[in-house]
């Protein structure tokens, strides 16, 4: 356990001085801030409290954010330190490559809950500032932030084993970009495409929704909306959420980071420095 | 019990043999120089023995057990050959990330950094250090904690004389402490004083271990001599001892090192025509390359 804290720490250093964590801060909050007053317009006569709405809003937003994010801190991982040459030393101390792999990841966990934290926030401030009743909206913004982290959790182990199996930055970084276009931006669109022509044949009733709970962004999406009524209607894919329980969508978020660290712990180890 | 010992070690890269029936074994407080050419299997044969890639075939133990075991690498430091650290990180964050893998107290840290002069930079960033700082901070990571078995590779390349000295003297200490040490390098009359033996790799082959004195009787080389004759009488002095003529007066002989007293007296007869003699014992050098060029005949 020591070793994996101080690795965390070593790791959250080079973060903090590379001003990744100033970066991602930024970003979240930037984002979070436009976001929320782009989707101020249409409040008051919907019924529903100003955080609620803000919550809606983040959702999408972290739906895109949080794995690129994610996969920006973690495609260097392994293949970063192959390139600089310092992975032959730090194996051969007495320290686990899972331990290594549990440091850095749970530095960049922290750093992602830093960001996601003040980046919420700050919608949420906003959010209270116009309206009085804001607090209805909590349980929605903490449900928010903890499965943004989860996502996060999913993507940075997702990053961690493209890191290892490129082995280059450079390749990793194009892997991680390619992922996140399909995973993220093509997958939607193909499934979309698959409910528009199959209409209310098998695909759309059978096939579909299994499709978006394997897709830990759409159980997100899907888990997020589907207790937030008042973005249901304005989501693409938010009408199918109605057909597909919680609890489902729930385990989709909750087992992809356990899976994605083991896909990442597999193909770390075999790296050969 | 032998700190390390292998046998039989064999690597091939795609069909290339890096190592072949490599066989070494080191006791503790034993001082161990690996030579050879570039690209002999030095490196690879520490990697080996630090369990960062597997043998081929052929066995290794290390500290009693196989390399890169648990207690194999709690016991173990390893300097590699192009020490790289995180340049974000100060030199003193980075041995005290190492000393907490290790599970030592980093407030050990600063007398580390110290130990190896680098104290005056320990709050600076890695990045600005300069080849031979750098090589300094491997340095002091390699004495975390006592270990029973340093493997270094060319520990001294980037460091200047004077810090080359003091490197050799913490490994003395080390040693007499009852540490092994493996340690390869391309500079002889550097690891000729300051290790017990020397073994040498020539394209992935053992082809010598055994202590300088004894390499250099079984090399038996030639010895030089070189004849300096009064002016004008060079070409009688070269015809005189059926050697060559260098220039005007040099005149150079070799002869087997049992013979070098009999070709003496011969050049003390002509001491009408001869104005000094110099003897020039075979250089390391000279060892080295025999062994080291031997192999492939
Ligand atoms: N990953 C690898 N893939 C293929 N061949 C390799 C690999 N690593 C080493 N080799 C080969 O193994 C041989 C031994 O290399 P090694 O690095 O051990 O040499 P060395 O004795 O350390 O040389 P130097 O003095 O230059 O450091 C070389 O022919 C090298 O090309
Ligand atoms: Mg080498």
């Amino acid at each position: 356990m020591s070793r994996v804290l101080a690795t965390a720490a070593a790791e959250f250093r080079i973060a903090l001085r590379n001003r990744w964590v100033a970066i991602v801060i930024a970003m979240m909050t930037l984002f979070s801030l436009v976001l929320s007053a782009a989707g101020s317009a249409p409040t008051g006569d919907l019924g529903v409290d100003r955080l609620s709405v803000t919550v809606a809003s983040l959702t999408s937003l972290g739906v895109y954010l949080v794995p690129l994010v994610a996969l920006l801190m973690s495609f260097d991982a392994i293949a970063g330190e192959v390139e600089r040459g310092t992975l032959p030393l730090v194996l051969t101390y007495p320290v686990s490559r899972g331990e290594l792999l549990a440091g850095k990841f749970a530095a960049h966990l922290g750093i992602l809950a830093l960001a996601t934290g003040v980046g919420y926030g700050a919608a949420s401030v906003a959010a209270f500032a116009v309206d009085a009743h804001a607090a209805q909206g909590l349980p929605a913004l903490l449900r928010l932030f903890w499965t943004s982290l989860l996502l996060g959790a999913t993507f940075l182990g997702v990053g961690y084993a493209i890191s290892a199996w490129a082995r280059r930055p450079g390749a990793a970084a194009g892997l991680a970009i390619g992922l996140w276009l399909v995973l993220i931006v093509l997958y939607d669109l193909g499934l979309l495409a698959g409910v528009v022509s199959g209409g209310d044949g098998v695909f759309t009733t059978r096939v579909f929704p299994w499709l978006l709970l394997a897709n830990p962004a759409d159980a997100f999406r899907l888990y997020n909306l589907a207790a937030s009524e008042a973005a249901t209607a304005a989501a693409g894919v938010g009408g199918a959420a109605a057909t597909i329980p919680a609890l489902e969508s729930l385990l989709s978020i909750a087992g992809w980071p356990v899976l994605a660290f083991l896909l990442a712990r597999l193909a770390f180890q075999r790296v050969t420095p | 019990m032998q700190t390390l010992s292998c046998s039989q070690v064999t690597k091939t890269y795609e069909g290339v043999a890096a190592l072949s029936g490599v066989s070494l074994a080191l006791n503790p407080g034993e001082r161990v120089a690996l030579l050879g050419h570039n690209g002999a299997g030095k490196s690879t044969l520490m990697k080996i023995i630090l369990g960062l890639i597997p043998a081929t075939s052929g066995d290794v133990q290390v500290l009693g057990g196989a390399p890169g075991a648990r207690a194999a690498r709690d016991g173990t430091a390893y300097l590699p050959e192009n020490a790289a650290f995180h340049p974000a990180l100060t030199g003193l964050e980075q041995l005290r990330f190492y000393m907490r893998l290790r599970g030592a107290d980093p407030k050990g840290a600063m007398a580390l950094l110290e130990r190896v002069d680098l104290a005056q930079a320990a709050t600076r960033r890695i990045g600005t250090y300069s080849k031979g700082m750098r090589q300094r901070v491997g340095l002091a990571q390699a004495l975390i904690g006592r270990p029973r078995l340093l493997v270094l590779d060319e520990p001294t390349s980037g460091l200047d004389p004077v810090s080359r000295r003091e490197f050799y003297a913490i490994l003395d200490e080390l040693a007499a402490g009852g540490a092994a040490i493996l340690l390869s390098s391309h500079v002889l009359t550097e690891v000729e004083a300051r290790t017990d033996r020397i073994v040498i790799l020539s394209r992935g082959r053992m082809v010598a271990d055994d202590t300088l004195d004894a390499l250099r009787r079984r090399a038996s080389l030639p010895i030089q001599l070189q004849v300096r004759a009064r002016p004008g009488q060079a070409d009688l002095v070269a015809r005189q001892l059926a050697g060559g003529r260098r220039n005007g007066v040099m005149v150079d002989l070799t002869c087997a090192a049992d013979d070098k007293l009999a070709r003496l007296g011969q050049i003390a007869a002509l001491d009408r025509l001869v104005e000094d003699v110099e003897v020039i014992p075979p250089s390391l050098e000279d060892i080295y390359s025999h062994f080291s060029q031997g192999a492939g005949a």
